[in-house]
């Protein structure tokens, strides 16, 4: 904290001269970034195409209501699709993702020279890449349907959870493991009880948040081609059913709500 | 009995935090290692049971040599030594008796640690030690769900199941009241002698450190500066240890300390009679 010394006292304020400059500067370049985006933004519309958007807006609107609900019965097997390869995709990326993280955690690696870079990479790469390019890739690699899509969420899921897992297995109270360790306890029981149980609650809480978030993931990837209600939507899309895309983000909205819902009671009832 | 020969520890930050330092302690004795922070304490006690390496120098536990061992042989040298921690450093999120049965863990192979299926004479003997520390109506509670007192009778119990052959207890009051201090003192001292059980204790609070232990030990940056009995430790010889400062005053004021602290819990106490009469 900057503090000067004048006649009548010390004088205290937060930041020195030289501090309150940068921040000026830094508040200047934030304006400077607003107009040029501004400018950017204006000269790439078509003003004619947003000057009627109000009356597109309506046309759609009005072609979208009232939902053709007898079309949820094409959409229950879809459905049934779309849960299957969020969880079946997260019980395989959990599985997988344990041992990363554990491998990548400074604390449990067996060995920081070499498998620690190598988990750290798998997790970075993992999450560098969407589910959608997952599963636009997997569809190229193994043909259309319902693999593709759980093994791109598999994919995509090592990142998420092994990252976390590895930043709560970093912070641990390690004095819990000193005192299993001080009772003689071998490699694979100090596992066990010194940093197994500091761990469960937060494991519980990313593996649901994360299956929580393939639900909703794995609703759009039918768009390439990986199975679910993406492709009913695709469908729809395609020949303009726009009563029936009505039915299908209902029944999205639906399964995301209760998805949530019910990952909010399994977190509430592990921690 | 325990021999410490000559112990040295320089970390690679380059502290120097023991500096040859030996001694002796009997079956049965309980010592008191006192000296400020930073002068060893806990690395000294951490040496004994390899917890931190020592740099050179030798540790022995009736005979055998603790310094210089490695994998299951050092494993089980250290459940032999039982340890008591600060703040109790119990597993929270596991159960009182978990955390008791947790001292069998260097017996037991590790499929039986997993589930949990200890040998019949290693519950009944931590049944025994609960009822022993006065925890039996709080088996099957959470670690986190008790105070400060009743968690480090669970650390007690711990290190006890361990059947040790020599406790190491590094600062057991230094989280707790004045009340509980004492009898969390009074109940490991009177272990050590139901069980002949030689031990150290790292401790900050000199008078309590003279009401309990046999023997005192003063450390002051890296070396042992005293070695008597408790009531040998007088004027000069906590100057020795920590320095100028006027200790009979100082003892004075610990008194008047412990006395809010009663004057404090007993209004506590009132005012939460009254609330329930309210509700």
């Amino acid at each position: 904290m900057p503090v000067t010394q004048t006649p009548s006292g010390p004088v205290w304020t937060r930041r020195t001269t030289t501090e309150q400059w940068a921040s000026w500067a830094g508040w200047l370049a934030v304006a400077v970034l607003f107009v040029i985006s501004w400018q950017v933004m204006n000269t790439n519309t078509i003003w004619s195409f947003v000057d009627d958007a109000p009356r597109q807006a309506g046309d759609l609107l009005s072609r979208s209501w009232p939902p053709r609900w007898s079309y949820v019965g094409n959409l229950w097997l879809p459905l049934w699709d779309t849960l299957n390869m969020a969880t079946l995709g997260t019980l395989i990326g959990t599985i997988l993702a344990v041992p990363t993280a554990f491998f990548a955690a400074r604390n449990t690696t067996p060995s920081v020279a070499i498998l620690r870079p190598v988990a750290l990479f798998v997790i970075v790469a993992s999450r560098s890449i969407n589910s959608l390019i997952w599963a636009l890739l997997l569809v190229a690699i193994l043909g259309p349907g319902i693999l593709a899509g759980i093994i791109a969420i598999a994919l995509r899921s090592i990142g998420f959870i092994g990252k976390l897992l590895y930043e709560a297995i970093e912070e641990i109270d390690e004095s819990q493991v000193e005192a299993i360790r001080a009772t003689g306890a071998g490699g694979w029981q100090v596992l066990d009880y010194g940093i197994v149980p500091q761990v469960l609650p937060a494991f519980a809480g990313i593996t649901v948040f994360r299956w929580d978030i393939n639900i909703r993931e794995s609703t759009i990837l039918g768009l390439v081609g990986a199975g679910g209600i993406g492709l009913q939507l695709q469908s729809s899309l395609n020949v303009l059913a726009w009563s029936q895309v009505t039915v299908i983000f209902a029944l999205i909205l639906v399964t995301v709500i209760v998805s949530e819902w019910v990952s909010g009671k399994v977190r509430t009832a592990i921690i | 009995m325990l021999r410490i020969d000559a112990l040295d520890k320089r970390y690679k930050t380059g502290d120097h935090a023991l500096k040859g330092v030996s001694f002796t302690v009997e079956r049965g004795q309980v010592v008191g290692l006192i000296g400020p922070s930073g002068a060893g304490k806990s690395t000294l006690i951490r040496c004994i049971n390899r917890l931190v390496e020592s740099s050179r120098g030798k540790v022995l536990l009736n005979d055998v040599e603790i310094t210089g061992m490695s994998g299951s042989g050092l494993r089980r040298m250290r459940r032999r030594i039982g340890m008591i921690f600060q703040e109790y450093a119990l597993v929270e999120r596991l159960t009182v008796m978990e955390n008791v049965l947790s001292g069998r863990l260097g017996y037991v192979p590790f499929w039986r640690s997993f589930l949990r299926r200890y040998p019949q004479a290693d519950v009944d003997k931590a049944f025994a030690l609960l009822d022993r520390v006065g925890l039996t109506d709080h088996v099957d509670k959470r670690a986190d769900a008790l105070s400060g007192g009743q968690r480090q009778r669970v650390g007690i119990a711990r290190a006890l199941e361990q059947d040790p052959e020599l406790l190491l207890v590094d600062e057991p009051t230094a989280s707790l009241d004045p009340k509980t201090s004492r009898q969390i003192m009074r109940l490991i001292c009177e272990v050590c002698r139901e069980r002949q059980l030689p031990a150290i204790i790292n401790i900050h609070d000199v008078s309590l450190a003279q009401m309990f232990v046999d023997r005192i030990i003063g450390l002051r940056a890296g070396e042992v500066v005293f070695d008597g009995p408790p009531d040998g430790l007088d004027h000069a010889a906590l100057t020795e240890i920590y320095g100028e400062e006027d200790w009979n005053q100082m003892r004075a004021e610990k008194e008047e300390d412990a006395r809010d602290e009663e004057d404090a819990a007993a209004f506590e106490a009132t005012r939460r009679e009254r609330m329930e009469g309210i509700a």
